[in-house]
């Protein structure tokens, strides 16, 4: 009698928080399916014209997803570019530098942390009363001024446009960079460190040539990670690109994002093909998102032997 | 001499490139930390004057009519997010506990790694994956989907937290239970999770917070609302990050003065929570310090 209930009692309860690991895997593979089978007059009418075509006119009912595609892939590079090397510096400060000041390296390991947590309508209200027209004026300006020959840094200032997108997003991405690459440069080996310190080299120099290429695929991991928060980030990019579908070389002009389309058109869309083509975007989201993180996870899970890592 | 003037040189190159990374390390600091110190800055100047009792408690009015508040949104925010917490705490609780307790079957492997992908989707496709199962099916917009797309971005976060915090609950005290005969489920529940509870506490915290500042997948569930709660759960319901988004991008800056009294409200909330999470993880690592 007492064998059975003890039986029955670990059965329960495998029962049940197996039922909740099910859960988490049948809601990924629902969200997929369902993407996939509310985006099927889009996917049907168009095709894979849907991602290369440059028009996007709801009043003619023509959809293309390219300026999306476009924008997204812009303003997630401004972010690299930018968060990068800063998220990387903050990561060899924390691992590096503030080894054995305990206090020191806490508190400014949680004011980055602290930046995780500021939710993205936040960043995009600041975003769009103060960061934009201070980089419209101090950055944008002198840029236009004096590289204004590039291409790239040929239009006029606008202040919501692709750069200010950019440099919002690479703020948002840094604490994720700069946590994981930490994560990763801890787990090196203080045998490497030493190993390099013994043969008579700089602070820098052990760094550079004995943590740094150890930790080169995970580290690799931590910027595809901070690239997929680039890419689904929603809200503040939405306030501060300018909203216009358009694809150009000049990143001081308004553009548009995947995930800003989606925002600002989802309930206005008035016709079902209509919504059809906004969920096809959310289902190109959704790709990106899977490949990215199976292979940000690959790498840092390769690195790490398996460890798992609060992001 | 010749050597020894060349070996200085190249020491000398050697300990100014050192200097040179190491400041520039220092600037790195200031440059990521500098925004959280300018939006943190802005919100409390800019968000600070707008607080008071009658903005904390009273709806919104329409632009040129004077006073008005966010009661609504702050109301409607506590209560999807309450709702959502109830979906969320079972679920991802019960699977950080299969994480943690089964980790050797193909089902936790399986799901703790969809887990990790769930937690870094773009919360935007969640809100078109709600609004398919759910606004198109009641035909309304809704708390009740709103709750449910915050449960989706808080079950792994809750998961994520539960496993680890029951993953550092020492084996000789699983040992020690189960030596005494006492059933695994008993051990699970009565040792190990309350081993870890507090750990667990902080998991549901960062999950609430998150929850909280969530904007892009209420766009198309909870849709807003200008009036408070009427008790229908399957009517459009304010919130607070809702109402910040939609003020802060309109002309009027009565609107924009609102948005930024909310944003006030949003961050010191955030603030707190994040705050209580760090004492809490402050005690929990004294404490298995004290164990072990």
């Amino acid at each position: 009698m007492s064998a059975r209930s003890r039986l029955n009692g670990d059965l329960i309860l495998k029962g049940l928080v197996a039922t909740a690991a099910l859960a988490v895997v049948i809601l990924l593979l629902a969200l997929g399916v369902e993407l996939v089978m509310h985006s099927d007059l889009s996917l049907s009418k168009f095709g894979l014209s849907f991602l290369v075509g440059t028009t996007w006119d709801p009043v003619h009912e023509i959809f293309g997803a390219a300026p999306f595609i476009f924008g997204t892939i812009v303003t997630s590079l401004i972010a690299l570019l930018i968060g990068l090397p800063i998220g990387l510096g903050v990561a060899i400060f924390l691992s590096e530098k503030a080894k054995g000041k305990r206090v020191y390296g806490y508190t400014i390991g949680t004011l980055v942390e602290l930046l995780a947590a500021v939710p993205s309508v936040i960043y995009g209200l600041w975003g769009l009363f103060f960061l934009s027209p201070l980089l419209k004026t101090y950055v944008e300006g002198p840029l236009h001024n004096y590289l204004g020959f590039i291409p790239v840094f040929s239009g006029a200032p606008f202040g919501l446009d692709f750069f200010t997108a950019g440099v919002i997003l690479a703020i948002m991405i840094i604490p994720t960079v700069s946590a994981v690459s930490r994560d990763i440069l801890n787990a090196v080996p203080n045998s490497q460190r030493e190993a390099m310190y013994s043969l008579g080299a700089t602070h820098w120099e052990v760094i550079r040539k004995a943590v740094l290429p150890y930790a080169r695929s995970g580290i690799f991991g931590a910027t595809i990670l901070g690239l997929g928060r680039a890419v689904g980030e929603t809200m503040a990019v939405t306030m501060v690109i300018g909203n216009e579908p358009r694809i150009t070389a000049n990143i001081f002009s308004g553009g548009y994002t995947l995930a800003a389309v989606i925002a600002n058109e989802f309930t206005e869309a008035s016709y079902p093909l209509y919504v059809s083509a906004l969920v096809e975007i959310g289902l190109i989201l959704f790709g990106l998102a899977l490949v990215i993180n199976f292979g940000a996870r690959l790498l840092i899970w390769r690195m790490t032997k398996g460890t798992r890592f609060r992001v | 001499m010749d050597t020894k003037s060349s070996l200085s040189n190249n020491y000398r190159r050697r300990h100014a490139s050192d200097r040179l990374m190491t400041g520039l390390i220092y600037v790195a600091l200031i440059l990521a930390i500098t925004p959280l110190v300018l939006i943190i800055g802005d919100v409390v100047v800019l968000g600070g004057s707008q607080i008071n009792l009658d903005f904390l408690t009273k709806l919104p009015v329409p632009v040129g009519v004077s006073g008005g508040g966010i009661g609504n949104a702050i109301e409607g925010s506590a209560i999807i997010v309450g709702m959502a917490t109830l979906i969320a705490v079972p679920v991802g609780v019960g699977a950080g506990i299969y994480f943690s307790e089964w980790p050797e079957s193909r089902l936790s492997y399986l799901s703790s790694f969809m887990n990790d992908v769930l937690a870094e989707f773009p919360s935007i496709t969640l809100g078109i994956f709600v609004y398919i199962i759910i606004v198109l099916t009641t035909r309304t917009f809704s708390a009740v989907s709103g709750a449910f797309a915050l449960a989706i971005i808080m079950i792994p976060i809750v998961a994520r937290t539960t496993e680890e915090s029951l993953k550092i609950v020492p084996v000789s005290l699983r040992e020690a239970s189960l030596a005494l005969g006492i059933p695994r489920w008993k051990t699970v529940i009565r040792i190990v999770i309350s081993t870890g509870r507090s750990g667990l506490a902080t998991g549901i915290l960062l999950a609430v917070a998150r929850a909280t500042g969530e904007t892009a997948p209420l766009l198309f569930t909870a849709f807003g609302s200008s009036y408070y709660f009427g008790g229908n759960l399957f009517s459009p319901i304010a919130a607070l990050p809702l109402l910040i988004y939609t003020d802060g991008i309109s002309a009027y800056p009565q609107l924009q003065a609102v948005a930024w009294g909310a944003a006030m409200v949003l961050v010191g909330f955030m603030l707190i929570l994040n705050l209580t999470v760090k004492l809490l993880i402050g005690r929990r690592f004294a404490g298995v310090r004290a164990e072990i």
